[in-house]
């Protein structure tokens, strides 16, 4: 689903700023950028190089999106989309930020004006140490436990 | 060991070893279930997803492509059925397990429809209440799990800790 707030927000957050370090994955959104660099879809490769290469990702609250700069140790700044706005179907991104903000390395801007604020302190959010790349031990244990049991 | 036993083990070659269908809808779903991985150690998993593109990142496993499916798209929901339930019959899985979302939820219930195992896992995304795709499936999971400990219930979904 398109998530035009956001790609405009940075679209001209880094035109005012001139930001020529900026790049997009804008998924279906509808609002083309034209200060930034953008694509609709990376492959899985690309996306992780890109995350790899990036100082800072700004996405919205998804937990694919999360949970990958946790991975990767990287600071991310998310913006919940809203169903209201038919950004999504429902509000479960604001819960999920609200939830993942306790981590150091998530910024969660509420809407788009407090993203253009939190764009301007961008270069002073700072990431954490890399979370594993896999579930928590309780998780996969219980789950061997039921494949073996099966 | 008497002789019968070890006739037995020739049988059972690799005791223990399962095959197992991991299902889900993309985004937040795949990497969510990849993050599984460790729990397959040992077993042969095949993955079902929405994207080609995932591919790269479900190693040697085997891997299909099924059509992303939501509650809003209803006239596409008959081609992802008819796919899984291929899959199903053609893999033969002794357990399915799904993040979600309703891709996952047609697979469980396929899968109990065949006599084969469940496990949901609802994504860490729903932290107030259960995916609708997570409530509705309780009755099919034989393991139904939340992220989130106070949406447990001693009925199920229950807790076990989360992905990260």
């Amino acid at each position: 689903m398109p998530f035009d707030r956001l790609v405009s927000t940075v679209d001209r957050w880094a035109k005012e700023n001139g930001r020529d370090d900026v790049f997009a994955q804008i998924g279906q959104s509808e609002y083309q950028p034209s200060n930034i660099q953008w694509t609709n879809f990376l492959e899985p490769e690309e996306f992780k190089r890109k995350y790899g290469a990036a100082k800072v990702i700004v996405a919205h609250a998804g937990t694919g999106s999360i949970i990958t700069a946790l991975q990767f140790g990287k600071p991310i700044l998310v913006i919940p989309r809203r169903a209201n706005l038919r950004e999504t179907r429902n509000d479960h991104q604001v819960a999920t930020a609200e939830q993942f903000r306790r981590f150091d390395s998530v910024a969660v801007a509420w809407d788009e004006r407090e993203l253009v604020t939190k764009l301007a302190g961008i270069d002073n959010l700072r990431g954490s140490q890399r979370i594993e790349s896999h579930a928590s031990s309780g998780l996969v244990k219980a789950i061997r436990e039921f494949i073996d049991g099966c | 060991m008497n002789g019968e036993a070890r006739e037995g083990a020739a049988v059972d070659i690799i005791p223990g070893k399962k095959k197992i269908l991991a299902v889900s809808s993309g985004g937040g779903h795949w990497v969510e279930l990849i993050r599984l991985s460790p729990a397959f150690e040992g077993h042969v998993v095949v993955f079902a997803t929405v994207d080609k593109a995932y591919r790269s990142e479900a190693g040697s496993a085997r891997f299909y492509t099924i059509l992303d499916v939501t509650r809003w798209n209803k006239f596409r929901w008959s081609q992802t059925l008819v796919k899984l339930a291929y899959i199903l019959l053609r893999e033969k899985p002794d357990l399915v397990i799904s993040t979600g979302a309703l891709p996952g939820y047609f697979s469980l219930r396929l899968a109990k429809w065949f006599g084969i195992k469940t496990i949901w896992i609802d994504s860490i995304a729903n932290v107030e209440e259960l995916s609708l795709s997570g409530q509705m499936i309780g009755k099919y999971a034989d393991l139904w799990l939340t992220q989130w400990p106070q949406l447990a219930k001693p009925g199920g979904p229950f807790y076990r800790g989360t992905v990260l």
